[in-house]
């Protein structure tokens, strides 16, 4: 079907805007010091490559596939591209979240020291034209050129300020930690391609693979794909990788190369091996839950904003898996409207987590340029100061701690609607087992909006706890408006998620070959199965607290005077108040430090009673990377053992 | 109205009695302790007297009465007077902590959920699905009995597991023969009695009932 | 004749909660006046207060932002729509497919989320402690409550709560074993959500002890008079909740509106037992350390999740 304006549709209409944006970054690199090209034409072009991207990705979703073969590539294999309705969507999130990164970039970047910003822009659009190619490469050698071009587009992005050594090493880890899940991935589609030599998806999905190679190559996938998405225990490279890199590069990496990898597994499990066994949901399941506990726990006790939220998207990456498990579970008893409704579930979850996981990033890069500071113990009472950064950051804070009616509560709905169906399950362990991990994801979704108070609280609200907090100036017009346009897309992505479950019954139906759309319900309630099991319509919620909020606020003033008076604070008739009595970062996460104690490492310090001059001092630090890291690493650099 | 209200009490009555034993495995206190083992004893009655009116056989009436006697009269005493002259009304302390021992207890319940399944189908009876229920809670008194320090909460868990057994006999294939049930009886309140000597003889050599002080025996 | 009884029954919902939860909140402190051998305060004297705080002038802080000023409406209209979709008086409310038990939680979570925030707003030692005790309170009731309202759903094979009302309360009387689980750990969250012994005091001012005190000590005037109208709405709207899911007993089905005038009486009677009961648990309790708080409701979560593994084992 031709898109309108007669430009090209389907998967051309991809490969132009990556060959476009290949071209912006080529452009950049023409003049690599040229601050004011970049940032007025380049990246601001890429942001309408990125629109247009998107608007085609829209069209495409409910056509029929379209395919290519382009004339690079191997002898034997040249490069095959394909867009179905998996990458379609993926494509979606992906573009409208770079249009919204790539404006952001045009207000961000400023002549510093590390990279040149004409270096900068060819990185960043290499690595969204690479994103976009891993959507629809449909051989494994492309593929894995894609992917390895992700990989070190994004390595380059993150080592961008390239004079500290602790970004260099975060640099170093983070491409160590990639490459070992390339190779896991090249082991799967070699396991995959059963030793008829030809690597193309389409040979992939018309083989049957003997007995025990699917589930080896599912565990290959699941550890290579899984090490780029961050699962415990592969996931010590983002909590380092994301507070080394420049904001709008965070937040690409954690709202679009994350769901790359997503992508990735669901297409290896679901489409190229073809028949998932239960058991394989079983395990993605366990991962994904323990990847969320993991995530959420670790947040709640950081310091450093970026590490907060790296953290936190562990955890949302740990629900798309456990999402994606159940229903690889629901699959292998044959339900197949329960797989759709889970598998419904864990893609909007990387829509919504896309929106609101790069819109926290940006706003913490407007916060960053405007104070200089990344801890959380130097910020505080910015929404005087930077009301629009403030505002938007809340909106995204509401969305990640899943409440009604914004976008992060309605992927948790569905979520938890899959779980409650699981004891219909026919096996015995099993049926009894998944309603506790619905209690692991309630568990999960509360600490997150434990997390996001501590976060906004501690950034936007309160006393500046430092001069340089009391002195900052608000977002420019570029930066505001990609924050506008990710909080516009929380919202609408709430209020309308029968809009969002129309886009995906084309992917439910191709994976899983039940849809839900159009079930029960109608356009305005959200009610995937059955009106009477279960529905939900956030625009009449939001419509009826708007009027009742309304309602009383006039009845108040109607009745009663609306005097205000100034004064300080009353604090209990304290007069001495100081910006150092508000709660530190470390000082809010101590109840989760203290009720989830075993799951930490933590050193202490304390002086004798004698000490003269007493310093206390405690790390609180990931175990992983003391148990499982540290030892490899000591092996694999001592003298041989020949 | 009892062939139908029957059975569903007697699943009431065996969940208050899983309730219990959850209830037992997160107390700290001594006395509460001792209180709902007699509660646990109470439940026991009941359930047996239930079963025997829905069964009417008549021999479960004396075990009912046996129960009542031994489990919420008896042994309560005994252990009051035991703990009065020992002087250990302290808080008890636990070898691992709350949340995580109650996670244990959870993943011993879905076990125990799961292993009685199958067998409970070979059962005739109306009840026989509490027998999940009751292999959970001997499961979670023997979990009790190994995550306490004190020599006291170790005899109340102890006594804590014969109440499951009994309660899996009674309510799954409704009673065991008398002379079993009359030598159990027996035996525990043979056993509660030289527990009582043993913890007086221990509390004289060390001047504390905490049982890890035993390990240092080997040095003598 | 469905639609209009449902709406009748859905506005005298609304405004029952508004009106009337200042009347429980002042009926559970003259039961424990009563118990504790005093007189009280009075039945009226919560509504006494809130006419005393509107009249007063707000006092803000210096540094207080609009978050600030807004947050006490938006706490109230949250906790008035979650009064409106909980069935007490009928279950034919026009409000019903909007919300289920899962939005229900959720927008108890939005007052929680706002409160908190409202709490660090103004950068004091008391508003960040309460914000922090608060949210730690939140991060395991609110699952354990989920938790039980799963278990009701998996009973009712619904998540809608008209649904849920229906089938417990026109079951033929069925002993469900889970709901005794769920019932105490029900009862163990609302203590601590509603701030009453043995988590919170309701009527402390001590550092020490106080959680949702602590959050709100910057406010003045009608903002209060908008909090503690809220406060007084959650205390109404946890005890709906539980009287409709373990005693929903009288509840109007269907668009009987006979069974709506009914209903009134037989809801009121039940609130002011579950009242006394209330003042009666908080009589018999002592106040735990805070950091005993976390085991408390940890309980209550394992307490609710076992609720969940006996309704699978006992009652398919």
């Amino acid at each position: 079907m031709g898109f309108p304006l007669g430009l090209p549709s389907g998967v051309d209409a991809v490969l132009a805007a990556a060959c476009a944006w290949i071209a912006l970054g080529a452009a950049g690199m023409a003049a690599p010091g040229n601050l004011r090209l970049s940032a007025r034409v380049l990246y601001p072009a890429g942001a309408l490559v990125g629109i247009a991207l998107a608007a085609a990705a829209l069209a495409s979703v409910g056509n029929a596939e379209s395919t290519r073969v382009l004339p690079l590539g191997l002898p034997g294999l040249p490069f095959h591209a394909r867009l179905d309705a998996l990458s379609a969507f993926f494509l979606l999130l992906l573009a409208a979240v770079a249009a919204g990164v790539s404006v952001y970039t045009a207000g961000y970047v400023r002549h510093g020291p590390g990279a040149a910003p004409g270096v900068q822009c060819l990185c960043h659009h290499v690595f969204l034209a690479s994103m976009a190619l891993v959507l629809v490469a449909d051989d494994a050698y492309f593929f894995m050129v894609a992917w390895e071009t992700m990989a070190l587009s994004s390595f380059f992005l993150v080592t961008s300020d390239h004079r500290h050594a602790e970004i260099r090493r975060a640099g170093y880890l983070y491409l160590l930690i990639a490459h070992l899940g390339a190779i896991s991935i090249l082991l799967c589609f070699g396991a995959l391609q059963a030793g008829t030599g030809d690597y193309s998806f389409d040979a992939m999905r018309a083989l049957q693979q003997p007995a025990g190679w699917g589930s080896v190559a599912f565990a290959l996938a699941l550890a290579g794909f899984g090490a780029k998405a961050g699962i415990v225990p592969l996931h010590v490279w983002l909590p380092e990788a994301h507070p080394a890199a420049p904001s709008p590069v965070s937040a690409l990496m954690s709202a679009v190369m994350l769901k790359t990898a997503v992508y990735g597994l669901m297409r290896v499990t679901l489409d190229l091996i073809g028949f998932p066994l239960w058991w394989w949901g079983l395990v993605a399941l366990a991962v994904g839950l323990a990847s969320a506990l993991f995530g959420v726990i670790f947040a709640a006790t950081q310091s450093d904003m970026k590490r907060l939220l790296a953290y936190s998207s562990i955890e949302n990456i740990g629900l798309i898996v456990a999402g994606f498990g159940l229903a690889l579970l629901f699959r292998g008893f044959g339900m197949g409207s329960l797989a759709a409704l889970a598998l419904t579930a864990a893609l909007y979850h990387c829509l919504n987590h896309a929106f609101f996981k790069g819109l926290l990033f940006l706003a913490t890069g407007s916060v960053l340029h405007a104070t200089g500071e990344r801890s959380l113990g130097r910020l505080g009472g910015l929404i005087h100061r930077m009301p629009w950064v403030a505002w938007c950051a809340l909106v995204g804070s509401a969305a990640i701690a899943g409440l009604p009616p914004l976008n992060g509560f309605v992927s948790e709905w569905l979520l938890l609607q899959a779980f409650l169906f699981t004891p219909e399950l026919p096996q015995g362990y099993v049926n009894m087992l998944v309603p506790v991990a619905g209690a692991a994801v309630a568990l999960a979704a509360a600490l997150s909006g434990y997390v996001m108070v501590k976060f906004f609280g501690v950034v936007f609200l309160g006393q500046p706890r430092e001069a340089r907090a009391a002195e900052a100036r608000d977002a420019g017009p570029w930066e505001r408006s990609a924050l506008v346009w990710l909080a516009g897309g929380c919202v609408v992505l709430g209020l309308a998620p029968t809009l969002v479950l129309a886009l995906l019954e084309p992917v439910t139906q191709r994976f899983t070959g039940y849809s839900l759309a159009g079930l029960g319900g109608g356009w305005l309630f959200l009610a995937p199965i059955d009106a009477e099991r279960a529905s939900y319509s956030p625009l009449l919620l939001f419509a009826v607290a708007a009027l009742l909020v309304a309602a009383t606020w006039l009845a108040v003033r109607a009745f009663y005077h609306g005097r205000v008076r100034r004064a300080p604070p009353w604090d209990c008739g304290f007069p001495w108040l100081s910006a150092r009595m508000q709660d530190t970062a470390e000082g809010f996460g101590q109840p989760v430090q203290v009720v989830f104690r075993p799951v930490f490492r933590i050193e202490g310090e304390a002086p004798s009673p004698g000490d003269p001059r007493p310093r206390y001092r405690e790390t609180v630090e990931d175990p992983l990377w003391y148990w499982l890291y540290l030892p490899v690493a000591a092996q694999s650099s001592g003298p041989p053992p020949w | 109205m009892l062939p139908h209200y029957g059975p569903q009490l007697v699943n009431l009555l065996a969940a208050v009695l899983l309730l219990l034993a959850f209830a037992m495995l997160s107390q700290r206190r001594i006395l509460s302790l001792i209180n709902l083992f007699a509660a646990q004893g109470l439940v026991l009655f009941l359930a047996t007297v239930l079963v025997a009116m829905i069964t009417a056989q008549g021999h479960l009436y004396w075990s009912a009465a046996v129960t009542l006697l031994l489990k919420v009269f008896l042994l309560p005493w005994i252990l009051h007077r035991l703990i009065r002259r020992l002087n250990v009304k302290w808080d008890v302390e636990t070898l691992v902590n709350i949340p995580t021992l109650m996670i244990f207890g959870l993943v011993i319940v879905i076990l125990a959920f799961n292993l009685a399944a199958p067998i409970s189908l070979l059962a005739g009876t109306v009840t026989r699905s509490t027998l999940g229920i009751a292999l959970a809670s001997v499961l979670l008194s023997f979990l009790m009995m190994i995550t306490r320090s004190k020599a006291v909460p170790q005899v109340v868990a102890f006594l804590a597991m014969e109440n499951g057994l009994f309660f899996a006999a009674t309510a799954t294939v409704y009673g065991m023969p008398m002379v079993v049930e009359l030598g159990v009886a027996l035996d525990v309140l043979v056993a509660s009695l030289i527990l009582g000597v043993f913890l007086f003889q221990i509390r004289s050599r060390f001047d504390s009932v905490d049982t890890r002080h035993l390990e240092r025996l080997k040095e003598h | 004749m469905n639609d209009a009884s449902g709406l009748v029954a859905q506005l005298t919902e609304v405004a029952l909660a508004i009106l009337l939860a200042p009347l429980l909140s002042g009926w559970v402190s003259q039961c424990r006046a009563w118990l504790q051998n005093r007189s009280g305060p009075g039945l009226l004297q919560p509504y006494r207060v809130l006419a005393k705080l509107f009249e007063k002038e707000v006092v803000l802080a210096h540094n207080a932002s609009s978050l600030f000023r807004s947050s006490p409406y938006l706490i109230f209209g949250c906790l008035v729509l979650a009064a409106a979709i909980v069935p007490t008086l009928g279950t034919d409310l026009p409000l019903n497919p909007a919300a289920d038990a899962i939005a229900l939680v959720g927008l108890l979570a939005l007052a929680r989320f706002f409160i908190a925030l409202a709490g660090m707003d103004v950068g004091t030692a008391f508003g960040s402690l309460g914000a922090r005790r608060e949210m730690m309170v939140g991060f395991l009731a609110e699952p354990a409550l989920l938790m039980v309202l799963f278990t009701a759903s998996l009973i009712s094979h619904s998540t809608s709560l008209s649904t849920i009302v229906a089938t417990l309360a026109h079951r033929e009387f069925v002993i469900y074993p889970s709901m005794a689980f769920a019932g105490v750990a029900f009862t163990m969250v609302s203590l601590a959500e509603n701030a009453r012994i043995p988590v919170d005091n309701p009527a402390t001012h001590l550092e020490l002890t106080m959680i949702h005190e602590a959050m709100v000590l910057e406010y003045s005037g009608r903002h209060l008079a908008m909090i503690e109208w809220a406060a007084s709405l959650k205390l109404f709207v946890y005890s709906c909740i539980g009287l409709a899911l373990f005693f929903p007993f009288g509840v109007a089905q269907g668009g009987d509106w006979l069974g709506l005038v009914l209903a009134l009486p037989a809801f009121a009677a039940k609130l002011a037992v579950g009242g006394a009961a209330l003042a009666a648990i908080e009589m018999v309790n002592a106040k735990m350390r805070i950091f005993r708080a976390p085991e408390f409701l940890g309980t209550a979560f394992m307490l609710a999740v076992l609720a969940l593994l006996v309704h699978v084992l006992l009652e398919r």
